[in-house]
């Protein structure tokens, strides 16, 4: 079992927009793309557990074509809200890298 | 078969710099138009808070002295979208202030349109109350009280403000608040080429060399036609590639395939790209999709008071070993000694505690926060009605952030303030509070516009 950082090429978070989040996972291949549809990723709870967000309201998109798996959620806080942590959201894809794949 | 028309987008933001040989490429490959987006929500809602710009007034400046004679010499218009970072009337009249400025020095005239896209509050509570503002997302009911609270309110213009200006015969078009497509999209539009390829050749544009796979390097260049959009970039090395393009719909966005603008929904699920060689990707295949019900969205940033701050580092591994006990211990101790210090409710204040070296920036998400840190720099944020009560309490909470021991038996400890005084003032801070949009009858309906001529 390896872990998404160890199969992903590159990991990105950031706003879209003042209240919500997106995380964009680009992956070398398309057998690298059909493991990480195969792990967690792209289940609602597994994201929503990692981000203290309801399930209900994460949106996930498998896209083949580029080998990307992109999930967007709620911001758990506002942007520049008193507790924002990380005003543009470029952090927030460090709890996913050890999702094991 | 109608004319293509040609967009250079010199750089994702007014302000940011490019080469100024790569506007002069541009030009020579036939750019119809220049448009430039001045701002966005990303930097927060400061900005719009109190209406001024993210960008130093030299940096915006710098680009305009390459793109206003550009423009001039080209004989095509200039338009510049959400002006002054957040699009507030001031934004607009910041950005006019400066163009008249290089247009003066630069002995040249211009027309110039200013739009305005602040909203009036009491205007908009009279529109919640006829039921044509409406939640997007996530988002609740809105209440009077939530707009009335609101310093600066703009409504996202769509591209018809800009197509009547342009018609108008405006040089430059200076806009407050709008989407980060319109600008782009307006000249395909209003020549009659397809939406679907105008308002997406916008959106891998908006972020200037971002969808090339060098970003830094300058813009691109857009040309719209009957069947698609080409997207090469402006600087001779640098390239776009399939991947480059089709990855920048994800960019900023929750949902990849579809983005709203005010007359309906460009939808990119059946965008097809091509590379036509080593440096220029075509698109084919998208639609937009128009709305029958044309919508305004808003943006709103309410004041939520006074900051002060203490910054001090503890390097001590004692302390670091029992961290959230040290950080229970402060936190406890101001709770109890506050409200009867200084006679203030618990709800008139707030304090925020930030590790930064242990699980600052992901708090409790952070996957790694049982880790005992080397050293961590404690950020105290005081919040209060105003400034000199934020400031107080931040004194209040000084010799704590100094000397707190962890136990009432421990050593007295000495942390590492790094300034002297170690309160730090912040001001009035904001937040963004509407995520709503308005039902117009017409999508100008919102924003206002004054033309005026410049320089000589």
């Amino acid at each position: 079992m390896s872990t998404l950082r160890e199969v992903a090429t590159h990991i990105r978070a950031k706003n879209a927009g003042p209240f919500w989040l997106t995380v964009d996972v680009f992956l070398p291949d398309r057998l690298a793309f059909d493991r990480v549809v195969a792990s967690g990723l792209t289940d609602p709870v597994v994201v929503g557990r990692t981000y203290e967000v309801d399930p209900a309201s994460v949106r996930v998109f498998p896209i083949p074509d580029l080998n990307v798996v992109k999930v967007s959620f709620p911001r758990p806080t506002t942007q520049g809200s008193r507790d924002d942590r990380d005003m543009h959201g470029g952090q927030q894809f460090v709890p996913l890298l050890d999702l094991p794949v | 078969m109608t004319d293509p028309i040609r967009v250079l987008f010199p750089v994702g933001m007014l302000g940011g710099g490019f080469p100024p040989e790569t506007v002069a490429r541009g030009i020579e490959l036939g750019a119809d138009i220049i448009a430039v987006d001045g701002g966005s929500t990303d930097s927060g809602p400061h900005y719009l808070g109190t209406a001024t710009a993210k960008t130093a007034r030299a940096a915006v400046d710098r680009d305009l002295r390459v793109l206003v004679p550009a423009a001039h010499d080209a004989g095509i218009p200039l338009v510049v979208g959400s002006c002054g970072t957040s699009g507030t009337d001031a934004g607009v009249d910041w950005v006019h202030d400066i163009v008249e400025g290089i247009c003066t020095d630069l002995g040249i005239t211009r027309k110039v349109t200013r739009i305005y896209a602040e909203q009036d509050p009491a205007q908009l509570v009279e529109l919640l109350a006829q039921d044509r503002i409406h939640p997007l997302g996530t988002a609740g009911e809105l209440k009077p009280e939530t707009l009335e609270r609101c310093r600066h309110i703009v409504g996202l213009m769509g591209a018809e403000p800009f197509a009547d200006a342009l018609r108008d015969g405006a040089d430059i078009v200076l806009a407050g608040r709008s989407t980060d497509t319109a600008l782009a999209a307006v000249l395909p539009l209003m020549h009659g080429l397809p939406a679907g390829p105008a308002w997406h050749a916008a959106k891998i544009a908006e972020c200037g060399g971002l969808c090339t796979e060098n970003p830094r390097s300058g813009g691109v260049l857009l040309t719209v036609d009957d069947n698609g959009f080409t997207v090469e970039p402006l600087a001779a090395e640098a390239r776009c590639s399939v991947r480059s393009v089709a990855a920048h719909m994800l960019y900023e966005n929750a949902d990849p395939f579809r983005l709203r603008e005010p007359a309906g929904t460009l939808d990119a699920s059946g965008a097809v790209y091509t590379a036509l060689d080593e440096r220029r990707v075509r698109v084919e295949g998208v639609t937009f999709e128009p709305v029958a019900q044309q919508t305004i969205k808003l943006e709103g940033a309410a004041s939520v008071g006074f900051q002060s701050q203490l910054i001090t580092g503890i390097r001590d591994p004692e302390i670091l070993g029992r961290l959230d006990e040290w950080c229970g211990v402060l936190i406890a101790y101001l709770d109890k000694h506050v409200p009867s210090t200084f006679g203030l409710n618990p709800d008139e204040y707030h304090f925020s505690l930030r590790r930064f070296g242990h699980d600052a920036v992901l708090g409790e998400a952070e996957p790694e926060r049982d880790i005992p840190p080397r050293e961590v720099g404690i950020v105290l944020t005081v919040t209060a009605p105003d400034q000199a009560t934020a400031g107080d309490l931040a004194k209040f909470a000084n010799p704590l952030m100094l000397h707190l021991p962890i136990d009432d038996d421990s050593p007295f400890p000495t942390f590492a303030f790094i300034s002297s005084p170690a309160e730090i003032t912040r001001g009035e801070v904001f937040e963004f509070v509407l995520q709503h949009a308005v039902d117009v009858a017409d999508e100008r309906d919102l924003f206002r516009t004054v033309r005026t001529v410049v320089g000589q």
